[in-house]
């Protein structure tokens, strides 16, 4: 409903976090969790990042004026596509006061455009409507503090309350006030305006406005709790599904690759076995693939199932304590790697130890193998250039690192960074 | 973890007799033909009751426990047996589950020590005989654990001596975490293989019976399967 004039820098935000992982950009997408006719307000609710619930009251304005709203829907419909499935990108809303004004004013503009070319039910009808319509609109909108999140307080303690959020916030009962206000004065207006028209079935049509009136304040409420219960039992629903799966893959999936692990079989298969294990473990802990490079298990995890890719070795990760994973941590773990893919290259052990712990002086990391280990006083030329680029990596960033071997030993690449002085 | 010299079982009279219970037929046999030669498999069971009636009637040394099992999971089995039995046998648990509660769990109802199903066959003899020792199996993993639950001191405590670990225990787990053996412990803290031995059985105690809520949150936080 609002023009591309609106926002853009923030409809520029939108467009690359909406359009991100699709084929082809679209004008719109359509939404299949905030749907009421066919989910176009709803996904053009989301681009504009206005409350969907006014656009669908200025569609239904605009039906009432003269049909134009019927029309706009469907062009909308036409020219928008059925959302991927998957996680939606975050919305940024606009704050509520411009979405309404917006809004309003737009539905307003469109209202005397079409009174001028004729488009139009008469005065009587359309304009106590809108003038209610814009009164719900008051009461319900979501503004900024409400919308970031698609359903406030849902998931923490059951579907929120929209009674508590349409009442929380600043000056808000004088906004839900005016807004019961103004649909009250609406229908009332109605009532004078067609007092000609009702003298005949007086009572059919007052109970039929009142009934209207009622709808425009309590409806959009039922409408919305009706959606947070349903989207809360989807929840549960997918949350008891993955656990049965989880079950079952203990029982039957998880054990064969444990099996073939324990067996005779080939290096490359138990370390396909097991690179297999790790990432079906990674999908049931619900882990999401985007923050996986982010959390530190996450990160320790895809590092040794890149160097199982390549070496027929196991790598047996342990990670102790949490920390954020940034640039500094970040070049820990790549010099973890190097170490470890120089163990599983070198040492000729079939296993390879990570251990890394995070506390309060920084980050510590332990790469151990049982291998045939070396004289660091005697270094081979091949693994000294790799032995130096992860001591100097360390360096860069303020950490340290060593090596302890002895031939016939093993070795034990030690690295410690420490925390990051505000 | 530990890769030691077959056994030397001159204190024990004949060999070390052993109970396997776990749900999958295909794993008890696999384990009856690794373990057959050193040990006497004495029994076998899928579920909770079978484990239960059958450990009662054979009186086996060791129990070799998988974790998930239908009719209430192992921590059911070795507290039903505990309860049962005037001389429990020991109990190792071993299971595909990397999942902290499964692991506490199991710990806190008795077993004396925690391995995956990925160890190698060697690693496990040698583990059972630990654990016919009366001593304590940790696996790396299961040392991360418990040194992830037992982080940072606590303002108030209402038993200090079992709410944390001493800095000792501590170096010794990490060195379990880093992949070491009780032997490789020993030589570079300078202690004897029986001195890294009561640390960790402290530890097991500690982890046993400490009151410290973080091991039941930290459990559930780090949810996993």
């Amino acid at each position: 409903m609002s023009g591309p004039g609106t926002g853009p820098a923030g409809v520029e935000h939108r467009r690359h976090a909406t359009f991100r992982g699709t084929a082809r950009p679209h004008l719109l997408v359509r939404s299949d969790t905030d749907r009421v006719i066919a989910g176009v307000a709803g996904g053009l609710g989301r681009r504009l990042g206005v409350d969907p619930l006014l656009l669908r009251l200025g569609f239904g304005v605009l039906v009432a004026a003269g049909g134009l709203g019927l029309a706009l829907y469907v062009a909308a419909w036409a020219l928008s596509v059925e959302p991927a499935p998957g996680a939606l990108p975050p919305v940024r809303w606009l704050p509520r006061e411009r979405q309404i004004a917006a809004t309003g004013c737009i539905v307003i503009g469109i209202l005397l455009i079409c009174r001028q070319i004729g488009l139009w039910f008469g005065d009587p009808v359309v304009w106590p409507l809108a003038l209610a319509a814009g009164g719900s609109g008051l009461i319900w909108s979501r503004g900024e503090e409400g919308g970031r999140r698609p359903w406030p307080g849902a998931g923490e303690h059951g579907p929120g309350n929209p009674l508590g959020m349409v009442i929380s916030g600043r000056g808000s009962a004088l906004r839900v006030g005016a807004g019961a206000l103004l649909v009250a004065a609406g229908m009332a207006a109605f009532l004078l305006a067609n007092r000609a028209l009702a003298s005949t079935k007086t009572t059919a049509l007052a109970v039929a406005v009142t009934i209207t009136g009622i709808g425009l304040i309590v409806g959009p409420w039922i409408a919305r709790l009706a959606r947070e219960t349903a989207e809360e039992r989807r929840r549960r629903v997918r949350s008891e599904e993955r656990a049965e799966i989880a079950a079952h893959l203990h029982d039957s999936v998880l054990h064969t690759l444990a099996l073939i692990q324990r067996s005779e079989a080939p290096a490359e298969i138990t370390s396909l076995a097991r690179r297999q294990e790790r990432e079906l473990r990674a999908w049931l802990s619900d882990r999401p693939a985007v923050e996986a490079e982010q959390d530190l298990r996450g990160a320790v995890d895809a590092l040794a199932s890149r160097v199982e890719e390549h070496h027929s070795v196991t790598v047996e990760t342990v990670v102790v304590g949490d920390i954020a994973v940034d640039d500094r941590v970040r070049a820990l773990l790549l010099a973890c790697q190097e170490a470890v893919t120089n163990a599983a290259r070198h040492s000729g052990s079939p296993q390879v130890s990570l251990y890394l712990e995070a506390d309060d002086d920084g980050v510590t990391a332990y790469v151990r193998d049982e291998g045939k280990g070396f004289d660091p006083g005697s270094i081979p030329a091949d693994r000294r250039g790799i032995a130096e680029s992860i001591v100097g990596r360390m360096r860069r960033f303020g950490g340290s690192a060593s090596v302890v071997s002895r031939p016939g030993e093993g070795t034990e690449v030690q690295l410690h960074l420490p925390r990051a002085r505000p | 973890m530990t890769s030691q010299p077959p056994p030397i079982s001159s204190h024990l009279p004949g060999r070390t007799r052993l109970f396997l219970v776990d749900d999958h037929q295909l794993f008890r046999s696999g384990l009856r033909a690794e373990l057959g030669g050193e040990f006497e498999i004495v029994g076998d069971a899928g579920d909770v009751e079978g484990a239960v009636a059958g450990i009662a009637a054979t009186r086996p040394d060791v129990v070799l426990l998988d974790v998930h099992l239908p009719g209430g999971g192992g921590a059911a089995v070795v507290e039903a047996v505990t309860r049962r039995l005037a001389e429990p046998p020991h109990f190792l648990a071993i299971s595909v589950s990397d999942a902290p509660e499964d692991v506490i769990g199991v710990i806190r109802a008795g077993a004396r020590g925690y391995v995956t199903k990925t160890i190698t066959p060697t690693d496990l003899a040698s583990a059972i005989r630990r654990i016919r020792d009366g001593d304590a199996v940790f696996s790396p993993r299961l040392a991360g654990f418990v040194l992830d639950a037992f982080r940072g001191e606590l303002p108030t405590s209402i038993d200090p001596e079992l709410d944390q670990l001493t800095p000792r225990e501590r170096e010794v787990l990490r060195h379990i975490a880093r992949g070491f053996t009780y032997k490789e412990i020993g030589v570079r803290l300078h202690l004897s293989v029986k001195t890294v031995e009561t640390h960790v059985s402290a530890v097991l105690r500690k982890l046993q019976l400490s009151s410290r809520h973080e091991l039941t949150r930290w459990a559930m936080d780090r949810r996993m399967i």
